[in-house]
């Protein structure tokens, strides 16, 4: 009887200790969903996602409560990329036409009323009090803040120009693309 | 005897090369205007350095190299610039490069150039100095600036130069003419490369079905032990970068490295060719070879070509076409590029350019894969292709780049022995530039996102100054207040005490 008591014993400290000692070492850490996806968020704020900020659609995407697919500006890569952390099946279909283009002053209508100025939420627009202002477009993002507050209309958008050095081949012929979406 | 180490995979496509392999080079005409474009080369554009109505000498500068990799352009006629605008690039998209257009004058009065006195004395780097100021790039097709590959062998501790000779392109005989009838400049040219980049020999690598280029350029070679010219099997993509590499030494690139780290620089005869006209005719490089074929083409031939030519100019000096070609491809027909019309000219890059009729360019609807596996054998760089295309199908890149969709060098051979006729190397294109396209647009994104998070921080400062001045307004209005109230103080004090004393008066 002794020898039982003494093996199971022994047998239940040293398994317990193993258990103890693995869940220390292959400890994984809990997954702060909401922090990885508001990574990648871009972070512009421009609330196309029907949110109010980027932070806000972070926490609903992650709920499930928002497509992983709602942000324009993200377009179909970013929309890999959350469909990755949520592991859930992307439906490309649903990815918006990611390329609404830049924006553009039309120098001929710009008052240099700076109302652009202040919504742009990537500092892209450049200008001063009458002064004719203009867009950087590397810094652009795309979402049409400044489009709707410009009071004479001189603000536009127009799709991103393709150069030798950013052209790519298409898709073979005959192939159908299973996504709209291009980036 | 020299041994040769066995390759993988390949295709032996019908070579289509005597047309133009029996007949010298001819010399072009001047075409009325030459189209030069200034980005000709992998790298940064050059910069137009010329004014319109300006006139030029041959071998004048006209776009001077911008940065590290890059390269000049020089005026291959003498004549007058008429233009310097943006004109359809010799790319399958035919979207717009900036060109400088020269209407010649047919005078050909050359622009100084001096030669050093013997270039095998020089400084290694020296050498690379004026092999870049003669704008010289890869000829083979890559157009890679030869004077970063050669700094490059000689930084790296370059043992070997290998001299690419294979043309292993259907239709394509330029090399082939280029060593069999100037055998002797191509060595020299060698001679001065293997010096530059500070290789112990140089291989030179020809395709074992152009024996009379093999024997050209073995007896120009003759009695010097540092170059020695090598037959190579025939076998299609023997001519690319990996392939020679791999043949010549028997060391495999290993995937996403460059043959300097193997302590190997390779370079086409085209570049020897040019090397030696730059050190020692002080020509820097302005014209080029080109095989002009394909069955379209009424009577194929080679031509030394200038810079710039368009085309049309090309085909119209063999005749014409026989039949309207199905499509024009600059290059061979396996890797060539589409081109979108005749009016579009020569650059350095350009080795061919074949007319194909509609019998020649291979039609047949597309059927689904019987994983029959022949892509697989055909493969050079020993992909899966079935694999890779069926990810790509399913807009899966990541996975596709797993399977080392990256490393493929875009020969073709697996489309071509593909028996379903699926356009493999076309999807391999495509996902190529899918990547890339990715990796822009993630960078951009993160770009932005800092940029969102910079203005926030500006915000935040701008508020809290914005708050920090009220307050400090507010101060200043209560600090004035206080001293005024206590100067009334003081104010009524004095007077009561004033009217005590006129009180007590
Ligand atoms: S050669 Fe064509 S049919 Fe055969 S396995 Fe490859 S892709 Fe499939
Ligand atoms: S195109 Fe790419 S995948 Fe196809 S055979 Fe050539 S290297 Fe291999």
């Amino acid at each position: 009887m002794y020898a039982a008591i003494i093996v199971l014993t022994v047998m239940g400290a040293g398994l317990g200790l193993g258990l103890g000692y693995a869940a220390r070492v292959f400890r994984v850490e809990a997954d702060p969903i909401v922090e990885r996806i508001a990574a990648k968020l871009p972070g512009s704020q421009c609330g196309q996602c029907g949110y109010p900020g980027c932070a806000p659609a972070a926490e609903a995407i992650a709920k499930g409560e928002a497509a992983v697919t709602c942000c324009p500006p993200g377009g179909l890569v970013l929309a890999e990329q959350l469909a990755e952390i949520m592991g859930v099946e992307l439906d490309r279909s649903a990815v918006r036409d990611a390329d609404p283009g830049i924006a553009w002053v039309e120098e001929s209508i710009c008052i240099g009323c700076v109302k652009c100025l202040r919504v742009c939420p990537t500092d892209a627009i450049v200008g001063a009090p009458k002064m004719i202002h203009a867009v950087l477009p590397e810094a652009c993002s795309g979402c049409t803040k400044c489009i709707d507050i410009c009071p004479t209309e001189a603000l536009r958008m127009r799709p991103i120009e393709v150069t030798l050095r950013t052209w790519r081949w298409h898709r073979p012929e005959g192939e159908t693309r299973p996504e709209a979406a291009h980036v | 005897m020299f041994r040769l180490f066995g390759i993988r995979g390949g295709v032996h496509p019908e070579e289509h090369k005597h047309p133009t392999a029996s007949r010298p080079i001819e010399t072009l005409p001047l075409p009325e205007r030459l189209c030069v474009p200034l980005a000709q080369h992998i790298g940064a554009p050059a910069e137009a350095v010329v004014k319109i109505g300006q006139r030029v000498l041959r071998g004048q500068l006209i776009g001077s190299g911008q940065g590290r990799v890059s390269a000049p352009v020089h005026a291959p006629a003498s004549g007058k610039v008429v233009a310097v605008d943006d004109l359809p690039a010799p790319h399958p998209s035919g979207l717009p490069v900036l060109s400088v257009v020269i209407e010649p004058d047919g005078a050909q009065d050359d622009a100084d150039h001096p030669v050093p006195s013997d270039p095998l004395a020089m400084a290694p780097e020296a050498i690379a100095d004026f092999v870049s100021r003669a704008g010289i790039v890869g000829l083979g097709g890559a157009a890679f600036p030869s004077a970063v590959k050669l700094n490059l062998g000689l930084s790296g501790g370059a043992h070997t130069l290998i001299i690419n000779g294979g043309e292993c392109e259907p239709y394509l005989t330029c090399d082939d003419r280029l060593m069999r009838e100037r055998a002797e400049a191509v060595i020299d040219g060698v001679r001065i490369m293997r010096h530059a980049s500070g290789a112990e020999v140089a291989l030179i690598g020809i395709e074992d079905n152009k024996p009379s280029a093999i024997e050209a350029m073995r007896q120009a070679a003759a009695g010097d032990d540092a170059v020695q010219v090598v037959a190579v099997p025939t076998r299609y993509p023997m001519g690319s970068e990996k392939q020679m590499v791999q043949a010549l030494t028997g060391r495999e690139i290993p995937a996403g490295k460059l043959s300097a780290q193997l302590g190997v620089v390779l370079h086409n005869v085209g570049t020897a060719y040019a090397v030696h006209r730059a050190l020692r005719q002080g020509r820097p490089l302005v014209s080029r070879i080109v095989t002009v074929g394909g069955g379209a083409v009424r009577e194929p031939r080679n031509f030394e070509v200038p810079i710039g030519t368009p085309l049309k100019a090309l085909f119209d000096a063999c005749g014409g076409f026989a039949e309207t070609p199905d499509r024009v491809l600059m290059g061979g027909p396996m890797m060539g590029q589409w081109m979108p019309s005749l009016e579009v000219p020569v650059v350095k890059g350009t080795s061919g350019v074949i007319a194909l009729t509609a019998a020649e360019v291979r039609k047949h609807p597309v059927q689904p894969c019987i994983r029959c596996s022949r892509c697989v054998e055909a493969c050079p760089v020993g992909l899966l292709p079935l694999e890779m295309a069926s990810r790509i199908r399913k807009s899966d890149y990541d996975a596709a780049g797993k399977l080392g969709l990256t490393d493929c060098i875009a020969c073709g051979s697996c489309s071509w022995v593909c028996p379903s006729n699926i356009p493999l190397v076309h999807f391999f294109n495509f996902a190529k530039g899918e990547l890339v396209a990715r990796r822009a647009a993630e960078e951009r994104t993160s770009g932005l996102r800092e940029l969102a998070e910079k203005r926030q921080v500006r915000l935040e400062k701008e508020a809290r100054i914005k708050a920090e001045k009220a307050a400090q307004r507010k101060r200043e209005r209560q600090a004035r207040a206080e001293a005024k109230a206590a100067a009334e103080r003081e104010a009524k004090k004095q007077a009561r005490e004033e009217q005590k004393q006129e009180e007590e008066a």
